[in-house]
């Protein structure tokens, strides 16, 4: 008989909003800690940094490639320096800039990349990050965060600052469901198993954690005994949570508030390739970009909800029969 | 570093580098020529008569910094650094070669004491900046010079870092851009012309000098004025020529990026002798 741990899902601040906060009881702790913006600090909330540590807030204006290039200079000159933008802006005009200055000489930085995914809602597809985790997971040497809620946000941000290398911080613009609480505890590339089972594996990131434990409830009542796993480290990848779940469950579901090629999913499909293959199901947007609306309309719309995991399962465990 | 003041001394080390320059680069059979050699007296004056630095620590917290942003020429850079003691003057005819330090754009995984891996063009002026930043909340004296191509000088995210460097009147940051004139494909000003070149960058806030970038004397000069203007940033436009020191090589695109015959090398070493 499986064990399971409930968790209720119910709405907490923005992973942006803790970004921020913890970036200030980080700043009052450690006086390397500096941080760069790019005309978007009340959006990231980098500016309640910039508010109680004026000297150590350096405002780049709206040119991320010369921002995320100051950042690697400041890691160079012994700062722990902090660059924040929306992900779509500071993955995309700086992604030059990651790989040559922070990735390749393997420089101290830290990239929070706010508004990621399609939840961002009415601002439309140009502002929507859904390509972000895949650019810096194939940034050599980079490791890469996308925590659920606040509480793992915050934890992460305090590993972050500790790792000494480059690292990327997947933060998201909505209000985000608590999964955790604020005692639970986060090491990077560690996965965190939510629910036990051995039917099928729900593997997610993100927003899509919550979904993951939304879908397991649908499928338990179905009698499909269903395990849930949070990846908030994407990169290095927890193996053996992986390969445990292949071998133990047969079938696995990765979901993704990101595109479907490239992502969290295709990661974790080299993995199982590379172990224990099983039958994989993926949610993710597919090969397109998406529109202005509210986020919960999108993520209805395309397809990132409960109900679209627990189909995804329900197709797992019927081609694993087969 | 103890500094050099002899001019003759200086121009000796200036003559013997370009040696170096043309050794590597004929023993690699590839590589950046004109382009080192444009920037040969810049990164004597910088290395023996103006920076502070010492090549027996060279992770001290208050040296001044260096990046070559126009990575690619690196053989100077090499040569320089060689020769002042950071790195083995043996091996600099390794260039290129798998396993090498002297690598083909500078890699501070080969050589730590690099300042910065360059060679994509268009990032050492932010990296400089991020660096003269840390300076100041470190309140250090360290300054930093960085040195641009002037083709490179193209690129939109130059001028990014002039706007942020000149708002901010980083007065411990000083650009130097070698002006040969002469880019890949051709004349700079048939590419895509700077000018004017000193206005714009006074028109971001920059203290701009214009110097003869091939008299020691005079950039010496330049650089002490650089170190006392305050709350600006200064720009060197140093008037330099592509492949200077070597007839056949000075103004010739072709020596851009191309490496001179075994023939080509022994007359140009004979006409640095």
């Amino acid at each position: 008989m499986a064990t399971r741990t409930r968790f209720e899902v119910k709405n907490g601040v923005a992973t942006r909003e803790a970004f921020g906060q913890a970036l200030v009881e980080l700043g009052r702790v450690n006086p390397d800690v500096v941080v760069c913006d790019a005309d978007l600090s009340k959006s990231t909330f980098t500016a309640g940094f910039a508010k109680e540590f004026p000297d150590r807030f350096f405002q780049c204006g709206i040119a991320e490639a010369n921002m995320v290039a100051i950042g690697s200079g400041l890691a160079s000159g012994g700062k722990i320096p902090f660059v924040s933008s929306f992900s779509c802006f500071v993955m995309n005009k700086g992604f030059e800039q990651l790989r040559v200055t922070a990735a390749f000489p393997n420089v101290n930085l830290k990239v929070v990349g706010t508004h990621s995914g399609i939840s961002i809602g009415e601002d439309g597809p140009s502002q929507m990050s859904i390509e972000d985790l895949s650019l810096a997971c194939s940034l050599a040497g980079f490791t890469v965060l996308s925590p659920a809620d606040e509480f793992s946000m915050r934890k992460l941000i305090r590993a972050a600052a500790a790792h000494q290398g480059p690292v990327f911080i997947r933060a998201g613009r909505i209000k985000a469901p608590i999964i955790y609480s604020a005692a639970e505890e986060f090491e990077i590339g560690k996965a965190k198993v939510l629910a036990q089972g051995s039917d099928v594996t729900l593997m997610a990131t993100g927003l899509l954690v919550a979904e993951s434990l939304l879908a397991c409830d649908l499928l338990e009542a179905e009698g499909i005994s269903t395990r849930v796993i949070d990846f908030a480290t994407i990169k290095p990848l927890d193996r053996e949570v992986i390969a445990a779940a292949a071998s133990e469950t047969g079938a696995i579901v990765v979901s993704e508030e990101h595109l479907a090629d490239g992502g969290l999913g295709v990661r974790i499909a080299q993995v199982v390739a590379e172990t224990a293959p099983c039958v994989m199901e993926f949610v993710g947007v597919r090969n397109t970009y998406a529109e202005s609306g509210t986020p919960d309309g999108l993520l209805d719309k395309y397809g990132l909800r409960a109900v679209n995991i627990a189909g995804a399962a329900r197709r797992a465990v019927s081609r694993k029969k087969k | 570093m103890n500094h050099v003041h002899d001019e003759r001394e200086l121009a000796g080390i200036a003559k013997r580098l370009r040696r170096d320059v043309i050794e590597m680069i004929t023993a690699a059979k590839s590589g950046h020529p004109g382009g080192s050699l444009s920037a040969t007296e810049i990164m004597v004056t910088l290395y023996w008569s103006v920076m502070r630095h010492d090549p027996k620590n060279p992770q001290w917290k208050d040296r001044d910094r260096i990046i070559l942003s126009k990575g690619h020429a690196c053989p100077i850079l090499y040569a320089a650094m060689a020769e002042t003691g950071y790195t083995p003057k043996d091996q600099l005819n390794t260039l290129r070669q798998m396993g090498s330090i002297y690598q083909g754009h500078p890699d501070v995984r080969f050589i730590p004491a690099l300042e910065a891996s360059t060679g994509s063009l268009g990032q050492g002026l932010s990296l400089g900046i991020g660096m003269a930043l840390a300076a100041q909340l470190n309140q250090s004296p360290s300054r930093t010079y960085v040195i641009l191509g002037d083709g490179e000088v193209q690129e939109g995210q130059i001028w990014e870092a002039a706007m942020f460097a000149g708002n901010r009147g980083m007065d411990n940051l000083v650009c130097i851009i070698d002006y040969n004139r002469i880019q890949l494909d051709g004349f700079t000003k048939d590419i895509q012309d700077l000018e004017p070149l000193g206005a714009k960058w006074q028109a971001f806030n920059w203290h701009v000098i214009s110097v003869d970038g091939h008299s020691i004397p005079a950039l010496q000069q330049a650089f002490a004025e650089a170190a006392s203007t305050r709350n600006k940033p200064t720009l060197l436009i140093a008037n330099t020529v592509k492949g200077k020191g070597v007839s056949f090589m000075e103004n010739n695109p072709k020596y851009h990026g191309s490496a001179p015959s075994a023939e080509e090398a022994v007359a140009a070493l004979k006409e640095l002798a």
